[in-house]
């Protein structure tokens, strides 16, 4: 069983390892090869890039919904105001000193005149650091507050716990968006120029782009924080969390402090969702409340719901669908279109592409309830086929 | 002391409409255990539904019936709608966990909006005007709109007519008796669809009403505006004890004259904080609100 173990961990370690190296390869093709010989799709202007970014930001946080939803049974809604805070950690650390002025300038210039990178030096060093810590900082905000929203919360059970982290996030919202904070939170205005995933690009002197990063980035940060989130579930701590999710008397009669774990699971999924949340505003270049509604955490929940509750790779695997279906493929539904023989496409408008989309997950909610995965990961499918084949 | 008065009636004229929603979300409750997501889209459905049928039918009728007809056949589909998205999203998952049916109003209310979106193409919608509600009227010095002086008095008598209903007719005993136990009433002989989707018809029957008084007040309408009275609402329901129906009007009352108060003073940025930190404070304290009854899990 240990060897199986670690033979299984080394796998996927060196899967892990390779998907990193497929995608460092393929955003660089453009930049090691002459532009005309590289296909449309792998030119850095491709949407492909877009919704890769997208997704493995989305990936994150639909895993740390999955530990608190599909692991330890507790149904929350409050990821957006968790992926809000970690978000305006991030951007508030950051925000360059000299940028700050133009930034805050409804409020003339920021309550807080630091910044990370800056703390560590500038350069690539300082960036590095900087980023690192501000996102790390901006998971233990969210950590906190969840902490202090747990001590009430935690103790309601099943949909009062879901409306009451609801209302939590919507009042994170109104809080940040407040004219009396603006000096440190620019009230309801976007916060900007902090570094995002392209600020990791490697430039020669002639300010051209000698190495891509900015998809490499965020694929690495994910996956060390899902590399966590997977070890934490396969610990005792997930063992116990599964047991509560399971029966919260047995589990109590077991001897599982209730309290305790389910105070460690609503703050550690509140850790990686503040630290997606920081990592959602490098990927969408600002940080603005606004953004950050009661429909994101649906949107979340939904990708949970695709990918199977209870399954990492799923979320993981249901993210990418997900975002490249609603950003890319499906866009073609929002245009108007008119065929070569004359007939124009009836109901292809601007919407059509978010109808068909709640239709499809509708039907996927309604008919396909396990998801893509179930509660299976992706190592059992093929350990299963093998098995099958042995016993042939 | 004109301020205060002008406060007070849109209070009690805003926490009337919300009532209307609270009694969907509470009666849903009661029976099947599912905070209705879906409910507050209802809502905005029935007014946009109202938007379309009355300049639909300006060119069929006469100018005098387009409103009532309008306000007739948008209470209708809105009726219909409702039974509809029980018998598709709900009934299905009839037996499946709690959280697969909260997933699935959820995807509802996701539907409606972008079917909303698509419709209106993402541009608010102006809600007609209904002659004799949307007049101005004066009364100790402040000047207000008919329909804030007719809710209270409006919802009184729903509630009232409900009340009898649910209390001396047999599908108001079937209903009761589904909420009490689920599965005994089924072993007696009570038909659980039928009374389920009569709940639906009157939740969506109330809530459509409601929309007709609320846009008359707020005439704006766009995809997202049921999403936030509908939460409202369900606090006011969690408020006053779910599943009570006067529990919720008291609570709608309350929380539509907080709401107004706070929205007069400087702290209006926090409304809705507000409204949840209330809703937090109850489920903490006393989590069967008001009136509600107290229920014990079993192992």
């Amino acid at each position: 069983m240990q060897r199986t173990n670690q033979k299984g961990a080394r796998t996927a370690f060196l899967c892990a390892a390779a998907l990193l190296l497929i995608v460092l390869l393929i955003e660089n093709l453009s930049v090691f090869l002459p532009a005309a010989s590289v296909p449309k799709i792998f030119q850095s202007t491709s949407m492909l890039f877009t919704v890769l970014k997208k997704g493995v930001v989305y990936s994150l946080v639909a895993v740390s919904m999955n530990l608190l939803n599909g692991f330890a049974g507790l149904f929350s809604l409050g990821q957006a105001g968790f992926m809000l805070l970690g978000a305006y950690t991030y951007a508030i650390l950051t925000i360059p000193v000299a940028s700050r002025d133009t930034v805050y300038y409804i409020y003339n210039g920021s309550a807080i005149n630091f910044s990370l990178p800056e703390i560590f030096g500038g350069g690539p060093v300082g960036l590095v650091l900087g980023v690192l810590l501000a996102l790390i900082l901006a998971g233990c905000v969210a950590a906190l507050v969840a902490w202090l929203i747990g001590l009430p919360v935690l103790r309601l059970k099943g949909d009062y716990l879901a409306i009451a982290t609801l209302g939590f996030g919507e009042i994170i919202r109104a809080v940040l968006q407040w004219d009396k904070l603006g000096p440190v939170t620019n009230g309801a205005n976007a916060l900007k120029s902090f570094p995002t995933f392209s600020s990791f690009n490697v430039q020669n002197d002639a300010g051209q782009v000698s190495l891509r990063l900015s998809c490499f980035v965020p694929f690495l940060l994910s996956g060390v924080c899902i590399a966590i989130i997977v070890m934490l579930i396969n610990s005792t701590y997930g063992r116990a969390f599964k047991a509560i999710r399971d029966d919260e008397v047995a589990a109590e009669a077991m001897g599982i402090n209730l309290a305790r774990h389910k105070r460690m699971a609503f703050c550690i999924s509140s850790f990686f969702a503040g630290f997606g949340g920081g990592m959602f505003a490098m990927y969408a270049n600002q940080a603005q409340a606004r953004t950050f509604t009661t429909a994101m955490t649906y949107e979340i929940l939904l990708i949970v719901v695709i990918g199977g509750i209870g399954s990492v790779s799923g979320s993981c695997i249901a993210s990418f669908l997900y975002v490249a279906a609603s950003e890319w493929w499906l866009r073609f539904l929002d245009t108007e279109t008119v065929l070569k023989s004359g007939f124009k496409v009836p109901l292809l408008r601007n919407g059509f592409r978010m109808v068909v989309f709640s239709v499809v997950i509708m039907i996927v909610v309604l008919f396909f309830r396990k998801g893509l995965m179930g509660d299976k990961e992706l190592p059992d499918l093929f350990r299963r086929r093998r098995k099958e084949g042995a016993a042939k | 002391m004109q301020y205060a008065l002008s406060i007070l009636l849109s209070g009690i004229s805003l926490g009337g409409q919300y009532a209307l929603i609270a009694i969907g979300y509470t009666m849903v409750y009661g029976i099947l255990r599912l905070i209705n997501f879906a409910h507050g889209d209802v809502f905005m459905a029935a007014g946009l539904m109202m938007v379309y049928l009355t300049s639909f039918l300006g060119g069929l009728l006469p100018a005098g019936l387009v409103i009532p007809a309008g306000l007739l056949l948008s209470v209708a589909l809105t009726v219909i709608l409702g039974f509809v998205i029980e018998r598709a999203a709900y009934k299905p998952l009839r037996s499946a966990p709690r959280m697969s049916v909260m997933i699935s109003a959820i995807g509802v209310s996701y539907l409606l909006q972008n079917l909303a979106t698509y419709v209106t193409g993402g541009l608010p919608q102006m809600y007609p005007e209904i002659p004799g509600l949307s007049k101005t009227v004066t009364i100790a010095g402040v000047s207000t709109k008919w329909v804030t002086i007719i809710t209270p008095f409006l919802v009184v008598a729903l509630v009232i007519a409900l009340t009898q209903l649910i209390n001396h007719t047999k599908i108001g005993m079937a209903m009761r008796a589904a909420a009490k136990d689920f599965e005994t009433a089924q072993l007696m002989g009570v038909k659980l669809n039928a009374v389920i989707s009569v709940t639906f018809v009157i939740g969506s029957f109330l809530a459509a009403v409601g929309s007709a008084l609320y846009f008359t007040n707020y005439q704006s309408i766009v995809p997202l505006s049921g999403a936030l009275p509908g939460l409202r609402a369900f606090v006011a329901a969690v408020f006053g004890g779910i599943g009570s129906i006067p529990g919720a009007v008291v609570g709608a009352f309350l929380i539509g004259i907080s709401e107004s108060i706070i929205k007069g003073s400087s702290w209006s940025v926090f409304s809705d904080a507000f409204t949840f930190a209330l809703l937090i404070i109850i489920l903490v304290v006393k989590p069967t609100g008001l009136f509600g009854e107290k229920v014990t899990d079993k192992v």
